[in-house]
């Protein structure tokens, strides 16, 4: 444990991704199995233990320290993780030694809800605070180490010499720790077998626009969706379904499952079926529609029946066998289009292509739709292979202009991970009425980016300059900052005060020049809503 | 409200002891100022009058390149101000020069303690325990987590690095007035003899602490330097300079910091540190707590820093407390 903390630490200190592919590269090739899987998988996110949440180290510390105490120091350090391993008072009398990380992964995977407010301490107690912190980050899988998983492959590739790609395709095909891709990649035995599961593939995914002219003998244009990204694989009789990050929702959308029955996988975007089908294209609500099905454990027969979804298709990785993917995307686009009279139509159907003569008249065809289900357009290189990650050149995506109110800024609290101690998170309101008649601000929505280092400083300054009350981490400013926010839409709400909630609210500018009672008010706000 | 002790009030600028018409450490020009150490943020310029230590004053006027009105006063004697109040000044073990003020009148006493700590710090002599009625402390680093490794443990990481990449530099990021001076004189006492170069803003104060009596070693400027001279040394700097242009000149530096906030993460990542070395010039939590224990005031107050916590603990320990809200000290600065 003692050498993975260490590895944890050296991460967090180093700002380099040499640097960090190095430290990581040297751990994988000097650790023995299991400990650098379970240190993979840790690092990539990959594992969790029932009984450990956050709220039990909070409940544990509770037992040791006063929990004023406590709530001013997780405040100060912005992490849960570290302000209890800085906390943890030390052992009276003999301790065992410091667990390996198998040990302690082994250990923590058999506490039960019923026995962790004991075991985990004992646990604790065999660690410095650099091995608490360590463990406690493992333990409630949220490393923020600065590495992605994309990174740690990349480092496992460099650790034994081999090729990136392939160690992201037999990744998913694995559990941690991870044997026999260590036994693959260390020993040289044979690869594990990928043919017969449907297997997770990386996402191809696209850069921002920004101000660039294609030309459209070469790019493609295809609307882009406002729902959820997803990659359907079936093969060996079974059918997952994935979101952006890799993970396995198919629980989530049941109707999907039968769905597919061809061995293959396929890019899409998830939507649903709603009532109010204004699109050009039609069939699909706006993403507070979708959203009803979200984060949901059990799903009932209402919400199948009455936010039915469907996947509305953009590409195709591999079909029958065969792996498309090296294909240029006009090749794969005919190979979707012949596929889909085998696909059954209320589950299926294909993100058509958007016509456009010029660049110009596809910049009008943009700013004049009105389909709410639509969040821009895409451009695809026509000859583009299908390619893990994000790669200059190939694919844009060009979002529709952001909409943008003036907002008050009302409270403040401090973020976490980097921005820990600066006063990052903001909620901000809108005059319900003429403020000069007394009208009260009600809090339309809640930002923490948008701005710049610099300006993060200044509004900490801000902030604690002009804090009118305090609610523990929570500061009330005295209502005199106007922030320009921007959105990408806005939606009726039961569960705000306001009514409303707004969909990706970001600071696009801090108006340090414009009085308070200048802001926006709410009837203006409410007739931006399209539901 | 404490009804006791009004001869001494806390203002938004200071420290105000009434009858004698001057102030403690104010954050802007007085007729008449008591300075307990030479921080910028506590010893500011422009007074009619400051009663200091020698070693403050010299500081002082190293800063501000004048002595007028300076009066010294020297550890354990008691100078008379007007009104019948009674200062004297105390080692706190902070920096060189730093004091604590003890003030006694009609009876009672009053003590400032400025910014201190309990560990041993070769520079300058360590804070004595004195008895008073009301402790004024700082509370800079006023939270439970604050615990400051042993100083030998931290000077052992900096040599451990230093020795792993002879073809580099450490760049210690240290402040210029007391860290800088007490990094250099631990590394020495740990046997590392070798030139340590620094940052040309730090040169006239490690000549003071010098003329101080206190010995630091070879030391050269880096401006006076070649690069390659710089390889395997350890290079000390203000902290502002570790990710400014002047350090494109060093050898491929390993930026390191000496303060007490590197105890958390976040905060040495937000300073682009690689190298955290958990070194203060305050008292640590535990320093905070015993110290008010030893001196067991009836009151305490407590100023700059996470008043919050400290103030919860003396509630909890059934003590009498208050927190003063002073502005104008940057607590940033260890």
């Amino acid at each position: 444990m003692e050498k993975f903390a260490a590895l944890v630490d050296g991460l967090v200190y180093t700002r380099s991704r040499n640097g960090k592919l190095e430290l990581i590269a040297d751990y994988l090739r000097t650790t023995h199995d299991p400990d650098r899987g379970w240190a993979l998988a840790a690092l990539t996110d990959c594992l969790s233990f029932s009984a450990v949440k956050a709220s039990t180290i909070r409940n544990l510390m509770f037992e040791r320290v006063d929990p004023v105490l406590w709530s001013l120091s997780r405040d100060f350090v912005g992490d849960t993780a570290e302000t209890a391993s800085l906390l943890w008072p030390d052992p009276l009398g003999d301790v065992m030694a410091p667990p390996t990380v198998g040990q302690a992964v082994d250990l923590l995977d058999r506490m039960t809800r019923a026995n962790v407010m004991s075991e985990l301490p004992r646990l604790l107690d065999r660690l410095d605070a650099d091995g608490r912190y360590a463990l406690l980050k493992l333990a409630t899988g949220a490393m923020r180490v600065g590495v992605s998983a994309r990174l740690a492959k990349t480092a496992f590739a460099l650790a034994f010499t081999v090729n990136v790609e392939e160690v992201e395709e037999y990744w998913h095909a694995l559990t941690p720790p991870y044997e026999a891709l260590f036994a693959w990649a260390a020993a040289g035995a044979p690869p594990p077998d990928t043919e017969a599961m449907p297997l997770f593939r990386p996402f191809m995914l696209a850069h921002p626009l920004d101000d660039a002219v294609l030309n459209l003998t070469d790019y493609v244009a295809e609307w882009k969706w406002d729902g959820i990204r997803v990659q359907l694989a079936h093969a060996g009789g079974e059918t997952r379904l994935y979101s952006r990050s890799g993970d396995d929702v198919t629980g989530t959308f049941p109707e999907m499952t039968g769905a597919l029955t061809i061995p293959a996988v396929l890019d899409g975007e998830l939507l649903v079926r709603g009532s109010h089908q204004r699109g050009e294209q039609g069939g699909a609500a706006s993403f507070n529609a979708l959203q009803q099905r979200l984060g949901r454990k059990t799903v009932s027969k209402a919400m199948l029946r009455d936010f039915p979804a469907f996947v509305r298709l953009y590409d195709v990785l591999i079909l029958e066998g065969e792996d498309v993917r090296a294909l240029p995307w006009r090749e794969r686009r005919q190979r979707l289009e012949a596929l889909m009279p085998r696909l059954p139509a209320e589950r299926f159907d294909i993100s058509a292509v958007v016509e456009a003569e010029h660049f110009e008249q596809l910049a009008e065809i943009r700013a004049g739709t009105r389909d709410e289900s639509i969040e821009g357009l895409m451009l695809k290189r026509r000859d583009s292979p299908y390619i893990a990650g994000r790669r200059t050149g190939l694919w844009y995506k060009w979002k529709r202009d952001p909409l943008l109110i003036d907002c008050v800024l009302m409270y403040a609290q401090r973020g976490s991970g980097k921005r820990s101690s600066f006063y990052s998170d903001f909620t901000f309101g809108c005059w319900d009425g003429d403020p000069d008649l007394g009208a009260e601000l009600l809090p339309v929505g809640k930002a923490y980016f948008g701005f710049t280092d610099e300006e993060l400083k200044q509004l900490d300054r801000y902030v604690r300059n002009h804090t009118a009350a305090r609610f523990g981490p929570v500061r009330e400013t005295d209502k005199s900052l106007v922030f320009e926010v921007a959105f990408d839409s806005i939606h009726a709400s039961k569960r705000h005060k306001s009514g409303v909630a707004m969909r990706f609210p970001r600071i696009s500018r801090i108006r340090w020049d414009k009085p308070a009672h200048e802001a926006d008010r709410m009837e203006t706000v409410r007739t931006l809503i399209r539901d | 409200m404490i009804a006791d002790f009004a001869w001494i009030r806390p203002e938004p600028h200071g420290i105000h002891v009434v009858p004698a018409d001057c102030w403690i450490d104010p954050s802007q020009p007085v007729a008449h100022a008591l300075v307990t150490h030479g921080h910028a943020d506590h010893a500011r310029g422009g007074h009619g009058r400051t009663v200091a230590t020698p070693a403050t004053l010299a500081i002082m006027e190293l800063r501000y390149q004048t002595r007028e009105g300076a009066v010294p006063a020297h550890y354990g004697e008691t100078i008379q101000l007007a009104g019948g109040v009674d200062a004297t000044f105390l080692p706190a073990g902070h920096v060189l020069g730093s004091a604590q003020i003890l003030l006694e009148y009609a009876g009672e006493r009053i003590i400032v303690t400025g910014d201190y700590k309990r560990r041993p710090d070769p520079t300058c002599p360590p804070f004595e325990v004195t008895p008073c009625d009301v402790l004024i402390t700082e509370a800079t680093f006023g939270l439970p987590l604050f615990c400051h490794p042993p100083i030998e443990d931290e000077i052992g990481k900096l040599t451990e690095r230093l020795a792993l990449h002879p073809e580099r530099c450490v760049l210690v990021g240290a402040y210029a007035l007391g860290k800088a001076q007490r990094v250099i004189a631990e590394l020495r006492r740990a046997g590392h003899h070798d030139v340590i170069y620094l940052h040309g803003a730090m040169e006239r104060m490690c000549r003071l602490y010098e003329d101080f009596g206190i010995p630091l070693g070879e030391l050269r400027l880096v401006g006076e330097s070649k690069k390659d001279a710089l390889r395997g040394k350890i290079v000390v700097s203000p902290p502002s300079a570790l990710n400014d242009r002047w350090s494109r000149r060093l050898p491929d530096p390993i930026t390191a910091m000496a303060s007490g906030w590197m105890r958390v993460r976040q905060r040495a990542r937000q300073k682009n540190v690689e190298l955290p070395l958990v070194i203060s010039d305050h008292a640590d939590w535990g320093e905070l707590t015993r110290t008010i224990e030893e001196v067991n005031p009836s009151e305490t107050w407590i100023t700059h820093g996470r008043e919050e916590a400290l103030l919860r603990w003396c509630q909890l320990h059934q003590r009498r407390a208050r927190a003063l809200a002073l502005i104008g000290y940057e607590d940033e600065d260890d």
